[in-house]
Parts: structure tokens; sequence; C-alpha cells
């Protein structure tokens, strides 16, 4: 992250053509402790109550979890809810999923946003200002997860997407949704710790869990973790997202622009240069002037 | 005029002559009036309610389609067929090539105001649209986004393109001598406005990077970001051909005999820059196909889907430019232009809509009220580009 912006800054605004100065930002790098959640998905049993204390703590719609019938169908994140809880049929019974923003260790949806509405805060949650936001939607078009969901209706529309609880956290509290969770599914910790626990659960039941934990390094490694009985594909994840953090994708564009932005005009310049034809035809004026003429 | 003692009559002679310009010339009930009113006045009707009561109101825009018609079809595909504006000034100027200056100023005009009324479009389409000054004054900047450089790069070439044109508006005000001081900043302008449009016309493509799991594979490449920029070129070359054809046949008392006969010319010329420029963008095509091993995806419908645009949109107007020209034949070179158009238009509308999630159900599909608008805001571009053209100077007079 540190190194991108710092590299995409130095690009965009000096432009002073010094791209090796990144190779100082490399070493500048911070090590981090992002905070993030671990999902262990054999642990759930349905009973929505993160739903519930998700749409309670962010004022959202609350569903009526008794009466709603929801999990008869997959549901996807919604401008209601940050989060929603999925019932996937499987050759090891029903599994259920919770569903929301993971995140990302680098955000999509903060490379993309022009105006930092979106920000991969210092403590790991991916926050959203509506003090900022165009409603440009392009953080949606960008997220490999599509998680953040858009207010069509309204004049005045917000991006809605799960905030981690952030300011909850700098309370010193944990988020709604895992201090509601009544089976200990969602497990809130820095992510070194919980990749740890992760692991450990893995390997001493390598029976009851799939070899991988889905978040290590997808999309370049998310907040959010989870463990799965069955492969991941299975219960609603994109196993096709490579580890490739995303905005890496766009890294090579953004620093071929100082570049452009040198290079082409001179180039212009000298080709305007090459193609005066003024000098050619006095030549030729001063050729007959001095012999024909006179 | 650019003394500090502005005389104020001079004002008061500028507002009187503007007032007096104003006014409508010409008869009203032409056909174009009577079909553009309704449609202006009834997109207006449309923007109260989006304006009101949310996008959702009059788009089918939704969760799995944030981007639709509005930013397919006018942002992408507007600014994609206005790189014609770019292209002769590279021509004209950097080039020198004479023979293309008769078009300069009226190709730079609908550069300009495509530029004004298909990106100002985005205003439209922007949930608030009042933040649209964050990312300009500076309170945030999101450096790494590559919106952020589309959007700058938006505005400085607008500017660029409002300052090619000014001269010709000091012109029709009678500021001569704030003509010829315009008119010097003209080649530094044009280089900057060259350079501007590379980037974004790139960028645009380069928006649709990180959307790569959800870009069906055939579409999908690291090279969109060049792509986007040939098919700038050609889609521009094309473009002017097209409107050259249409200006010709409506405004033929504004354009000069001895421009009539040179646009034969340049119609041939433009035609040869088209079909060089389609035929780099056909072989980067292939390689990418080739490289990306993409055979296996082309015995499905998107794979037909695919060829259509490939081979019946690229390649087939690309051949009939190069039959034309050689042939002087200006039908086929005519009819090639607006299949060009036409592929470009569909390309753009492929990235950003068709292939956009397609695996995804429910597919977006433009609701009326978005067709209306957008015709509206080309209505309102033609409204504007003939009042502009029966005023100023724009066709050459010899
Ligand atoms: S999952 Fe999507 S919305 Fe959440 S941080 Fe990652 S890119 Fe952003
Ligand atoms: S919609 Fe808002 S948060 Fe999303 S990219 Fe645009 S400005 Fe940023």
């Amino acid at each position: 992250m540190d190194r991108r912006q710092f590299f995409v800054a130095s690009a965009t605004v000096a432009a002073g053509g010094i791209p090796n100065l990144n190779i100082k930002a490399d070493s500048a790098r911070e090590p981090k402790e992002f905070v993030g959640v671990l999902v262990d998905t054999t642990r759930c049993i349905g009973c929505r109550s993160c739903e519930v204390a998700c749409s309670e703590a962010q004022k959202n719609f609350v569903p009526d979890t008794k009466n709603d019938n929801a999990l008869e169908k997959i549901r996807d994140t919604s401008e209601k809810q940050y989060t929603v809880v999925n019932r996937f049929e499987t050759a090891k019974g029903a599994v259920f999923v919770k569903k929301n923003c993971l995140h990302c260790w680098q955000p999509a949806c903060a490379a993309a946003c022009l105006v930092n509405a979106m920000l991969k805060t210092k403590e790991g949650p991916v926050t959203w200002n509506g003090d900022k936001c165009m409603g440009c939607r392009f953080c949606m078009i960008s997220c490999p997860f599509d998680i953040p969901k858009f207010e069509y209706s309204g004049w005045n529309p917000r991006i809605m997407k799960c905030t981690m609880c952030y300011e909850r956290l700098q309370e010193g509290k944990k988020p709604a949704c895992v201090e509601s969770c009544p089976t200990d599914t969602l497990m809130f910790g820095r992510k070194r710790e919980l990749m740890e626990i992760a692991r450990h659960r893995v390997y001493g039941h390598p029976d009851k869990y799939v070899h991988h934990i889905y978040g290590e390094n997808e999309a370049g490694g998310t907040g959010w973790l989870y463990l799965s009985a069955v492969p991941f594909e299975q219960i609603g994840f994109r196993t096709d997202l490579g580890t490739t953090p995303y905005p890496e994708y766009t890294r090579e564009f953004l620093i071929s622009i100082p570049l452009i932005e040198f290079g082409v005009p001179a180039f212009l310049l000298a080709l305007n240069m090459l193609t005066d034809r003024k000098d050619e035809v006095s030549d030729e004026q001063k050729w007959t002037e001095a012999g024909v003429d006179k | 005029m650019n003394t500090a003692a502005v005389p104020a009559n001079e004002v008061v002679r500028f507002a009187r002559f503007f007032l007096q310009e104003l006014k409508p010339r010409g008869k009203w009930l032409t056909p174009f009036n009577v079909i553009s009113i309704p449609i202006i006045a009834a997109g207006l009707v449309i923007l109260y309610f989006r304006f009101t009561q949310g996008l959702g109101s009059v788009t089918n825009l939704s969760q799995q389609y944030p981007f639709g018609f509005w930013i397919g079809f006018d942002v992408m595909t507007g600014v994609a067929l206005a790189g014609g504006a770019y292209v002769i000034c590279f021509v004209v100027y950097v080039l020198r090539l004479e023979k293309y200056h008769s078009i300069l100023k009226v190709t730079i005009l609908n550069g300009l105001l495509a530029y004004v009324f298909y990106s100002g479009a985005l205003l439209l389409d922007l949930g608030r649209p009042w933040h649209i000054i964050n990312p300009i004054i500076g309170n945030s900047f999101g450096y790494n986004s590559v919106l952020f450089l589309v959007a700058w790069h938006f505005l400085l070439y607008t500017g660029a393109l409002f300052l090619e044109f000014a001269p010709t508006i000091a012109e029709w005000a009678h500021w001569e001598r704030l003509r010829k001081f315009l008119t010097s900043l003209t080649l530094g302008t044009v280089i900057v406005g060259i350079t501007l449009s590379m980037l974004h016309q790139s960028g645009i493509g380069a928006m649709f990077l990180m959307a790569k799991p959800k870009i069906h594979p055939l579409w999908y490449s690291e090279y969109i970001p060049l792509l986007y920029f040939v098919s700038s070129i050609f889609g521009g070359l094309a473009m002017v051909i097209f409107e050259g054809t249409i200006s010709g046949k409506v405004f033929s008392n504004l354009i000069g005999q001895k421009t009539h006969h040179s646009h034969d010319d340049i119609i041939l010329g433009l035609g040869k820059g088209a079909a060089i420029t389609m035929f780099v963008y056909y072989f980067f095509l292939a390689f990418i196909f080739m490289h990306g091993e993409k055979w296996k995806l082309i015995n499905t419908s998107w794979g037909y889907w695919y060829l259509v645009e490939v081979i019946g949109f690229v390649l087939i107007p690309c051949f009939m430019f190069a039959y034309g020209v050689r042939n002087k034949k200006f039908g086929v070179i005519r009819t090639a232009a607006a299949m060009t158009v036409l592929g470009v238009i569909l390309n753009r509308q492929n990235v950003c809509l068709i292939a956009y999630n397609w695996y995804v159900v429910d597919k977006y599909y433009p609701s009326w009220q978005e067709i209306v608008v957008t015709l509206m805001v080309v209505f309102v571009e033609v409204w504007v580009f003939r009042w502009i053209v029966t005023r100023m100077s724009v066709f050459s007079k010899e």
C-alpha cells in the first residue's frame, strides 16, 4: 500500500522523472498489524444473530430472522444490510456462510476511489466517507468480491458496505457481529494471530477442514479469513480471483503516465520542427531570385 | 482587450451583440426541431425525477451493473468518438499537412462540444454530483486511482480544446488583439492536448483493469488501455468522415466552393489513416487472442458475439476503407465510416455492459428514460453546434 501510494503520488504530482525513488520507498515499508476476523464456517448454525447485531449497530434494516425464511434462497449483501448469512447444501450437509466485506489488505475499492472516500485505515478496516464520495460507483466495478452496494433510491445516495464497525473498534470494542455470535464462529484479532489459529485448526483436524484458508492470499490477502469443511467454490466463494493484489493491475499503467507526460510532448515538438518546410521554401526562393530572375 | 482599462462601452457592445446573436435564425418548424424539442422537454422531466428520487427511479442500474447506458454510451463512447479532434490537430499542427486545415475548426468544435456534453452527462450519473469538486480543489486526491487521472485529464483537455477554439470565438466577437494572442498559443495547446488525449483515452480503458474477474476473458486483457487508445484514433477519424458527410449536406450553404472540392481529397486521406490504424488494432487484437490462448472460448455464443465485433466491425470496415481509398469509391468509405463508428460503440458497450458480469442472470438493459435522456444530450449538443456554426466562421468559406 505505502509503496504504491508513494510511487503513484510521486508519479502524478511531481512527475519529475525520478522513477527510481520507489526503491527508497520500499525499504521505508513499515510492518503492519491489521486486524481481521476468522470465520470458521463449520461452527456456524445459521442463527443470523450477526445480521441483526450488524444492522442494529449500523442503524440499517433489521431483518425479522424468526419469520422471513431468508435462508431459503442465496442472498447478497445489499444497500440495506452489510452482512447476510446463506445456507449451502453440500455433501457434508448444510453449511452456513456469513458474507460481508473482506477488508482486503490492498483493497481494489480504495485504489479505485478518486477522492479517498474508500479508505484502508491504518488499523485495517476499509471505511467509506460520505463527505468525500461523489457516487461514481467505480469502487463497485473494481471490488473483486462485489461488495460495495449503492442506494439507487433517494437523492443523496450512500455506498453501503461493512466497515468492520470501525467506530466500535476505536472505542476498544469488537465488531458487533463478532460479539453477537453464540457459537464462536467469528473470532476477532490481528491477522497474524488469526492465521496461526486457523492453521492450527486445519493441521489438527485434516478430516474436518479442507486444506485451504480462504483470504490468506486471495486477491493479495484479506482481513477476513474463512475455514471450511468443503471446497470453497461449493459455498459461494470465488476461487478464480488469483493472489495478485488488485491495485497491482493498474500499476504499470500508472507508472507509465509520467513517461508519457514528458516523452510525448518532447517527441511532438521535435516532429513539429522536423516537418517545418518554411526554410526549404525560402531556399528555393533564394535560388530563383538569385539565378533566374536577375 | 487585455490592457487594464477595458472600456465599459466595449462590454456594453458585446452584451448587445450577444443578445442579438442569441436570437434564432431561419425557420422554426424544421423536422429536426419538431423531433428534438419534445424529446428535450421529456428529458428534463426525467431529470427532475432522477435528482429528487434517485437514479433507481429512472434507470435500470443495479448492484450488478453500476455503470449503465449513461456511462457506457454517453461518456465512454462519446469520448472515444471525439478522438478526431486530437488526431486532426496532430495532422495539421505537428505533421503540418495543410490539406486538412479546412476541417480543423469544425473538428475541434465537435470535440469541444462532445467533451462538454458527453462528459457533462457524467454529472447526471454521479450519485453525489456536488462532490465532484473534491478531486479538483484538492481536499482529497486519490492519486492511486485511475479515475482520478481520467477526471483531471478530461478537465484539462476540455480546457485545451476550448483554447484551441477560442480564436474563432474572439474573431466572432471582434476582439482582434485577443484573437492574435490566442492564436499564438495554439501550438503549445495542441501538443498538451494530444498528450492529455493519449492519457485519458487509454485511461478510460485502464478503468477496467481491476474488473478482471467480471469482464468476459475475450474482452478483458491487460492491454485494454492500448486498445482504447488506438480505437479512439480510428473511431475519431471515422466520426470526422461521418460528421463531415452530414454537415456537408445540412450546412452546404456555409461551406465555400473550394472546400467542397478539396473535401474529397480529405476524405481519401482520412480513410487511409483509418484503414491503417484499424489494421494495427486488428493486429493487436489477434496478438492478444493468440497470446492469451483464447481459442477454446470462440466456439461459444460469447465467441460468436466477439467475432461479430472483431470481424464485422473492425476487419471488414478496415478492408472497405482500403478498397474505397484505392478505387476512390466515396460511398464505400462513408459506409465503412458508419460501420466503424458502430463498431466503437459496440466495443464500449461490450466491455462496459454486455460482457461485464456476463455470468449474471439479470442482465442490464437501458430503460426508455435512459435512452430519452441520452437523446436529449445529443440533441442539445446539435442545437449548440448549429447555433455556433451559423454565427462563427467555423466552416471554411473559400
Ligand atoms: S472486499 Fe471489496 S469492498 Fe471490501 S475491502 Fe476488498 S475490495 Fe474493498
Ligand atoms: S462511489 Fe464514492 S466511494 Fe466509490 S469510488 Fe466513487 S467516490 Fe469513491
